[in-house]
């Protein structure tokens, strides 16, 4: 078994987080883990990806082969279609809906969808205002995978522990809107 | 710890822990950061009372880990690889001087210049020493790397050279940790003189480091780091260099047919490579960066044209490898891919919504108003963005310091009035000689200090200048009065531009500091205390 996920988004919208808590629930399964990421200089705004590989056999590169993605997960639509030759013929794409405009060429929202919409497997999801309505805006890339975790080959009461354990040092209330908001993507993932 | 799953970069500085390391000594800079973080996080670290501040620049950190190892202890000292070319003096002349105590420098490469003026090869700097190095291919052989290193160092008394690249500093995956090992005793060296590099001892000492040569091959062709792999298939031969056999191995997933010499350790394991050469009707080299041992193997009047890689074109000449463009190279047919919509535009990063150097610019575009175009050096940092739209306030961005001392060529040359835009980080990285140049020679120079109070392009690292600027600009020799101090707001921006103003009609140095707390540290810390 593998599993390849491209995370996407801008910079300061949490996509390393998201990495590390399916990352961390994937070692605590026992299972190889390569992840790279994204450094350095101010990302702020800027685009943002992250390889992430998981499997039950040793993996090789550090880099995802183009063609060869199981999932493309991203917080931002336009930057999940920045990172389509990754994906594989078959694989799924999970973006929120909610853009970040933040570029005066910022192409118009319909054309966005319409080309995402193209694609063989598409779920696109109100993350950002599903975390919103939970009064938990910063929680929205849990809200992303929470619907991620409709595909991810990791039990969600895993990837919950890992939500724990990696917001654990911020207190109980910070842990529970992070979880809150995992299960409501979930559901409107699964939900449709 | 059973569960370690660190970035190249944290694997390495466990190592370095786990192998008795006693002090690290580093100036922050992607993607090499994080191996000082990790150790300043680690509560191991700590508790050994292990040495973990940041230094001025790299050079003074390199002379700091020789003055350590010089001690008889353990020291490291890391970098980005730019920064190597700050340390080159003191990193030349340790290859002849030797060591004491173990001495590893690190320089963390980045190939595709993700966030760097170049991409040079660090091997090169290692072959130029003619000192070992280490390549490691993945986590493990970066953690792995610190011991096999500090060994080598100690046991042919030279420091040696740990090469990391940019995806595995910043790439995570499983690590076994070994046993720790215990700090070296505080000893000085038996000879009292070696550390003295007069032509006398120079001689001496750089006669014997030609004489090591041999021996240090010798530990590259036997060392864990290195592997012959026999396969059936002759027709190719393929030399695979540090994360390089990564992307070869992901296209084998059931084994590579062909003969395979994976190489993480140097001067390059010269009897491996005849053996695969002799072996094989064609070879291709794959290396992360220049082409280091394809260089080597194609002696120019002896080319006969079997050896294949970045300078034949089988792969691209510059950037990152991967394991598309390795498939490529072994002839795989590319697979039909998804194409990139033509809606997606580019989103370059931007400085922060509300970051003062955006306030600094502004007032400083209105200041060079009534000037023509042209005239703002600058240096490296986050305020490297000014250069972009919406601001396009700065012209140069060179290496480390150049702001300064690039303002005063040009106004010797008659460019006046010339600004150098610089940041507390780098100013006191090497901005502070420049700038006594320019005090010197009277310059009509009008030097910005972008005082953010930390050093922001690499996470909020502490800025060793901090709370002495004035100070140190005051004993360097510029006068009281034209020592401004402003405070880059919104609400500030005529009353700043008017003293940006009155500086360039001052036909002498001039600094003005602008200062004002990076947003992004000043969330960190308001949240930490909160």
């Amino acid at each position: 078994m593998k599993y390849d996920v491209i995370l996407a988004g801008v910079g300061g919208q949490g996509v390393l987080s998201i990495a590390a808590i399916i990352a961390r629930a994937a070692a605590e399964a026992g299972l190889s883990i390569k992840q790279s990421e994204v450094h350095g200089m101010a990302q702020r705004g800027g685009a943002v990806e992250s390889h992430l590989r998981l499997a039950d056999h040793p993996i090789h590169s550090d880099l995802i082969p183009t063609g060869h993605a199981d999932m493309l997960l991203a917080m931002e639509p336009m930057e999940a279609l920045r990172y389509v030759p990754f994906l594989a013929p078959s694989g799924a794409i999970v973006a929120d809906r909610t853009q970040v405009v933040n570029i005066p060429n910022y192409p118009d929202a319909t054309e966005v969808y319409d080309a995402l919409e193209r694609f063989p497997c598409v779920r696109l999801v109100d993350a950002s205002q599903i975390a919103r309505s939970l009064h938990a805006a910063r929680a929205s890339n849990m809200a992303l995978l929470g619907a991620a975790s409709a595909f991810l080959p990791l039990p969600p009461a895993d990837l919950e522990a890992a939500i724990g354990a990696i917001f654990g040092r911020k207190g109980e209330a910070v842990v529970e809107k992070n979880i809150a908001a995992f299960r409501a993507g979930r559901e409107a993932a699964c939900g449709d | 710890m059973d569960r370690f799953v660190p970035l190249g970069n944290e694997a390495l500085a466990q190592g370095a822990l786990d192998a008795g390391v006693s002090g690290l000594y580093a100036y922050p800079g992607t993607p090499s950061t994080e191996i000082m973080e990790y150790v300043q996080r680690s509560a191991e670290a700590a508790e050994r009372g292990v040495h973990r501040r940041w230094s001025a620049n790299e050079k003074t950190a390199v002379e700091a880990a020789l003055g350590m190892s010089y001690a008889g202890k353990r020291a490291m000292a890391c970098m980005k690889h730019v920064g190597l070319n700050v340390a080159a003096d003191p990193f030349m002349n340790a290859a002849v001087i030797g060591v004491n105590g173990g001495l590893l420098i690190v320089a963390a490469d980045d190939p595709s210049m993700h966030s760097s003026q170049n991409e040079q090869d660090s091997r090169m700097y290692g072959r130029f020493a003619m000192i070992p190095t280490l390549e490691p291919s993945d986590q493990q052989e970066a953690y792995d790397a610190a011991r096999i290193g500090f060994a080598l160092s100690e046991k042919y008394n030279v420091p040696v050279l740990v090469r990391m690249t940019t995806r595995l500093s910043h790439s995570r995956a499983n690590v076994t940790r070994r046993d720790s090992r215990p700090e070296n005793d505080l000893n000085v060296p038996a000879h009292l003189r070696q550390f003295v590099l007069l032509p006398g001892v120079a001689r001496v000492r750089y006669a014997q480091l030609i004489e090591k040569q041999p021996c240090f091959e010798q530990e590259a062709e036997e060392s864990p780091l290195v592997r012959y792999m026999d396969g059936p298939d002759k027709s190719l031969g393929i030399i695979a260099c540090g994360l390089a056999h990564n992307y070869l191995m992901e296209n084998f997933p059931d084994g590579c047919p062909h003969p395979v010499l994976k190489i993480s350790q140097y001067p390059v394991p010269r009897r491996l490579i005849e053996r695969l050469v002799e072996a094989c009707d064609d070879v291709l080299v794959l290396e992360e960066g220049m082409p280091v041992v394809e260089e080597q193997m194609r002696g120019f009047p002896y080319d006969d044209g079997r050896v294949h890689g970045r300078l034949d074109g089988t792969l691209p000449r510059a950037g990152e490898l991967n394991p598309a463009l390795v498939a490529q190279a072994l002839g795989r047919e590319a697979p039909t891919l998804f194409l990139v919509p033509d809606v997606v535009t580019d989103r370059p990063p931007q400085l922060c919504q509300g970051c003062p150097h955006a306030d600094t610019y502004r007032a400083l575009n209105a200041a060079l108003e009534p000037y023509s175009k042209g005239r703002v050096f600058s240096d490296i940092g986050c305020y490297t963005l000014g250069a972009l739209p919406p601001f396009e306030s700065i012209n140069t961005c060179v290496e480390m310091g150049a702001s300064i001392t690039m303002a005063k060529g040009a106004a010797d040359a008659g460019l006046t009035p010339t600004v150098a835009v610089i940041g507390d980080s780098t100013f006191s990285h090497s901005g502070m000689t420049g700038l006594l140049d320019a005090v010197q020679a009277h310059a009509p120079v009008t030097v910005i200090i972008l005082d953010n109070e930390t050093t922001a392009m690499t996470g909020g690292q502490d800025s060793p200048a901090h709370g002495v600027l004035e100070q140190i600009v005051g004993g360097l020799g510029v006068p009281e009065a034209h020592v401004r101090v402003i405070e880059p707001l919104p609400r500030q921006h005529e009353a700043n531009a008017a003293v940006i103003a009155e500086e360039l009609a001052y036909a002498d140095v001039s600094v003005i500091v602008a200062r004002r707390e990076c947003l992004e540290t000043a969330r960190r810390r308001k949240r930490g205390q909160a």
